[in-house]
């Protein structure tokens, strides 16, 4: 069963459309990645689904639920969590600070959900009080994902989550997201290290110019020497 | 003998003056960082709004002695100033709904909210000068002093006299208490952190389901009740003039960015500096320095490093120097 | 076409005015309209061009309005003897601290820098004062009651004009240097306090501008009215066109400086048109919309934007200058920051931002409303308390409180401007 489905999307920021007929779906429990060329509407494809542009043409839904009108933050009350590429933390709060924001719609006791991020990401448990702005990137970015997590959403989805870390927090990124994913959640994500996600994808998209280019399982993508020649350097 | 006598006319005349003012300056500039940090612009409008807090509280107050109502050897003021709190806080969400709400949604660049703020500064001078005319107004009563000079210097039988005015106590004590207040609020408080998350990020803020215009109101709200409280404090301690309060405009600025703008510490901490920078550049020190030194040495100057005519010219150079040098002020606020 | 209609609107209200009231206060508005037209042009230009916010406009008008006292006044006797020359050391050795200082900081590094810095401002300091003040209490001991200052150069008013315009620039290049190439909010700041800090000169150096004595009896460029009241050719005139002597001299003097603000007016509109459709004028509005592009391109946005603020002040100090010479005297006292800065933003913003005409329009019209709602302040309030007993102190309270109606007024024209005709009555083409 599709838990997420994007069909058809159409639309941009303005007058020129980015995305044509863009479709991205994502099963209950698996890792979907969106690759491609630079410039080629991925972070673009993320943002429709989550509601920061209007789509002139296309459905999103959830679960079953058209979400197609709702605002990003009635999308996050539905389910849906979303980790930015820049900016994606509070830099002047503590860790916990920002795992509480992260947790701001949430009306019940949070404390469990807070022990399970900080077991997803131990150093975090150890820097819980100190300022997220003095974290190297690669902490940085996992209190960036641990804040998306305390709505315990359904569909996680992250812009490019490795951009600007070393291979080594690189991969240790991924293994967290792995791990996530593990634990029933959905996982959408765009990403430029298009070998490194593939290799964790269960499902891959390859956008070019706004258009779905290629679409099949990682693997598949990855034997692929269209793929690989093309955006894989060989 | 006379170091002390020193020691005490630099408290009466430069410790104790500048604590109070400083304390009176920091919970304006508090009011002047917030409404920056979370609406993103220097409202010039504060000073007005400080003596439009300080007219409700004064019609209040007289109100209050009409009745016979009194606290004592505390001014009425304090019973008032609740109240006038509370009225400011309905006037400061009425300008929001009114005037800035429309260039919020606009998303104009700051520099027009500022103007705009001007607009609002000459209609809240207006309604202020309405409500209670242009005259100087002294309305603090209750005992006026903790320690008279004259006691003083009997019990201690020193030359110099030590005046401690109930004002000035109050001003530090209730300040204490109101930073006290804000803090506990901003730290410990889910609203506060969602505050203090807005202002540190907006984006993400509205990401995280923060909603905007609650987080809007709250400033508002708070800054009045800081401007208010700061605007009775400074009145009760010297006097209320309606022109005045504009011209706190420039030392509460001057501490605000001094700090930080955006930071409530560095609010704080500036305004201490202003104020203590201000009163010990225009003291003339002839009287202390006499004290210190054999007679032959005495000073025929007053040491007056500036007239007191030129108080605000201190404020507004450690602003430049501030300026020049470290833009995001003492405590890093939000930046140029 | 509307442009001209809206002109002539002002046409009419000042006809208007010498009909119902008088020729002489009709003339006295458009005076202070011409005046006040050119100070909104100065600021326009701030603001128009550059994005710039000026609230120190005040002090820029106060240091220009020093120079009819300093270039037309007759030198007090002895003055310049006395302490003249040493105050004018003195300041010389501020000056050259303050230079010293910033040389060290450019220089040096380091420890030995901040000591330098340290050592030459704060010896400097005393030094100036050492020098500065036994000779201002020297000047100021002169005569008190009628001079007490240094009095001036005793050349003609009308040299004093682009003069004040040359002593607002100097102080708008110091403020520049500083505060210019910091967020707006910072510069609005900053030129706040150097206004209040140039009023605040103007109101305690004695020697300089007498503080609250004022100076008085400044030479002015035209014939004073008791000296043609005397002449019998010019009563004569009068009297051929049914006015007494006494009217029609003030009205003749005021038609007179109407005439030099307008020629002053027309030379400025004509400046500043040609400056800002000219390619430095093109490349100034390219930078206000879009400053990260503009610096990109390698355009030094700082320095344009210095070489607009002082443009913009001289013509304020020139303003300043010639509202002096109109009252004759100098009143330290009567530079408010409400009056002076705030109204001329008022006067730019509903005129229309970025647009010289425009700027014209509304320095001439919201000075015809700021003299006419005292009046009509009146006349409402009394309509509204017609009901009312006398005596009351409602009554009583409401019609004291009309005086201080003008500024309310004034902040509510320019909330419903901003709010519903951003682009002023006559917007940037």
């Amino acid at each position: 069963m599709t838990f997420l489905t994007a069909d058809s999307m159409t639309g941009g920021y303005g007058a020129a459309d980015i995305l044509h007929d863009c479709t991205i779906g994502v099963d209950k429990g698996e890792i979907a990645v969106i690759v491609g060329p630079n410039g080629a509407g991925k972070s673009t494809a993320m943002k429709a689904v989550f509601g920061m542009l209007t789509l002139r043409k296309g459905r999103v839904t959830l679960d079953g639920r058209d979400i197609t009108a709702l605002t990003p933050q009635d999308r996050v009350a539905q389910g849906m969590a979303f980790v930015p590429q820049t900016n994606n933390v509070f830099p002047s709060m503590s860790v916990e600070e920002n795992l509480e924001m992260g947790a701001f719609l949430r009306r019940d006791d949070i404390t469990r959900t807070m022990e399970q991020v900080y077991d997803l990401f131990p150093i975090l448990r150890d820097k819980r009080r100190q300022n997220a702005g003095e974290l190297s990137g690669g902490q940085r970015q996992q209190v960036a994902v641990g804040r998306a997590l305390m709505t315990e959403p359904k569909l996680l989805m992250l812009d490019e989550p490795t951009a600007g870390v070393s291979p080594i927090v690189m991969d240790e990124l991924f293994d967290r997201i792995i791990e996530v994913a593990r634990t029933g959640i959905s996982i959408l994500m765009v990403e430029q290290n298009a070998r490194q996600a593939l290799e964790i994808a269960d499902k891959g998209y390859v956008l070019v110019q706004g258009r779905n280019a290629y679409t099949d399982t990682g693997a598949a993508l990855l034997a692929d020497p269209e793929v690989r020649r093309t955006f894989l350097g060989g | 003998m006379e170091f002390l006598n020193a020691i005490v006319a630099l408290a009466n005349f430069v410790l104790i003056p500048a604590t109070s003012y400083g304390a009176q300056l920091a919970l304006g500039a508090l009011g002047v960082t917030m409404i920056y940090g979370i609406l993103r612009f220097s409202n010039f409008a504060h000073g007005d709004t400080m003596a439009l807090g300080t007219a409700f509280a004064i019609l209040i107050t007289w109100g209050l002695q009409g009745m016979g109502v009194s606290l004592g050897p505390l001014p009425t003021a304090l019973l008032a100033l609740p109240v006038a709190i509370g009225l400011t806080g309905l006037v400061m969400l009425a300008t929001d709904r009114a005037v800035y709400r429309f260039y919020r949604r606009k998303k104009v660049v700051p520099v027009i909210l500022v103007i705009v703020s001007m607009g609002v500064m000459f209609v809240m001078n207006g309604i202020t000068r309405f409500l209670i005319g242009v005259d100087e107004i002294r309305f603090s009563d209750g005992a006026r002093f903790l320690i008279n000079a004259r006691e003083f210097k009997q019990s201690t039988g020193l030359d110099e006299g030590l005046a401690l005015r109930t004002t000035q106590v109050l001003t530090v004590v209730t300040a204490v208490a109101v930073v006290a207040l804000l803090f506990w609020f901003l730290n410990h408080t889910r609203t506060g952190k969602s505050m203090r998350a807005f202002s540190d990020n907006e984006d993400l803020a509205l990401l995280s389901g923060i909603n905007p215009e609650r987080v809007v109101m709250y400033a508002w709200l708070i800054a009045g009740a800081l401007a208010t409280t700061a605007g009775v404090l400074y009145g009760l301690d010297k006097s209320f003039k309606a022109f005045t309060y504009f011209q706190l405009l420039l030392p509460i600025f001057a501490s605000a960015i001094v700090g930080g703008l955006g930071n409530p510490v560095g609010a704080i901490a500036g305004g201490f500096l202003i104020a203590y920078s201000e009163v010990a550049v225009t003291y003339a020190f002839k009287k202390v320095v006499s004290y210190l030194v054999p007679e032959a040495w005495e000073p025929s100057g007053l040491m007056q490093l500036l007239s007191t005519d030129y108080k605000f010219a201190v404020s507004f150079t450690i602003l430049i120097i501030v300026l020049l040098f470290k833009p995001t002020g003492l405590f890093k606020g939000k930046a140029v | 076409m509307r442009n001209i209609a809206l002109f002539a609107v002002i046409g009419l209200l000042i006809v208007a005015e010498g009909f119902t009231g008088s020729w002489n206060t009709a003339l006295g508005i458009l005076n202070m309209g011409l005046i006040s037209a050119i100070l909104a042009l100065g600021v326009n230009m701030q603001w128009g061009y550059a994005g710039l916010f000026n609230v120190g406009v005040v002090g820029f008008v106060a240091l220009g309005g020093l120079a009819p006292v300093l270039i037309s006044t007759p030198p007090t006797e002895g003055a310049m003897a006395a302490g003249g020359w040493r105050i004018l050391l003195a300041l010389i050795v501020g000056v050259a601290s303050i230079g010293l200082a910033i040389a060290i900081n450019r220089r040096a590094a380091g420890k030995m820098r901040v000591l330098g810095i340290l050592a030459v401002l704060i010896g400097g300091f005393f030094l100036y004062r050492a020098i500065f003040d036994p000779a201002v209490e020297a000047v100021e001991a002169i005569n008190p009651a009628r001079a007490g200052n240094i009095g001036g150069l005793d050349l003609p008013v009308l040299l004093s004009w682009p003069i004040g315009g040359v002593f607002a620039a100097a102080a708008a290049w110091v403020i520049g240097k500083t505060a210019l190439g910091l967020r707006s909010d910072y510069l609005a700041i900053a030129t706040l306090g150097i206004g209040e800090i140039i009023v605040a000169i103007m109101k305690n150096e004695d020697w300089l501008a007498r503080g609250v004595k004022n100076v008085i009896n400044i030479p002015r460029p035209v014939p004073y009215e008791v000296d043609l009241q005397a002449d019998p050719g010019f009563v004569e005139r009068a009297a051929g066109l049914g006015m007494d002597p006494v009217t029609a001299s003030t009205i003749f003097v005021k038609i007179l400086y109407g005439c030099l603000f307008l020629a002053v007016l027309l030379i400025l509109i004509w400046l500043t048109e040609k400056a800002l459709n000219s390619p430095w004028g093109r490349m100034m509005r390219a930078i206000r919309d879009n400053e990260v592009a503009a610096e990109a391109m390698g355009k030094d946005v700082t320095l344009r934007h210095l070489q607009v603020f002082i443009l913009g002040s001289a013509v304020c100090g020139m303003a300043g200058a010639m509202i002096v010479t109109l009252d004759s005297q100098l009143t330290p006292g009567t530079y408010h920051p409400l009056r002076f800065t705030f109204l001329i933003w008022v006067m730019v913003i509903v005129g229309g931002s970025g647009n010289n005409w425009g700027a014209v329009l509304g320095g001439m019209l919201i000075w015809y409303l700021w003299v006419k709602v005292e009046p009509w302040g009146q006349a409402v309030m009394d309509l509204v308390t017609s009901g009312l007993a006398d005596g009351s102190a409602l009554k009583a309270h409401l019609q004291a409180s009309t005086a201080h109606m003008r500024l309310m007024t004034m902040g509510l024209v320019l909330l419903l401007v901003l709010r519903f005709a951003p682009r002023g009555l006559i917007p940037e083409k």
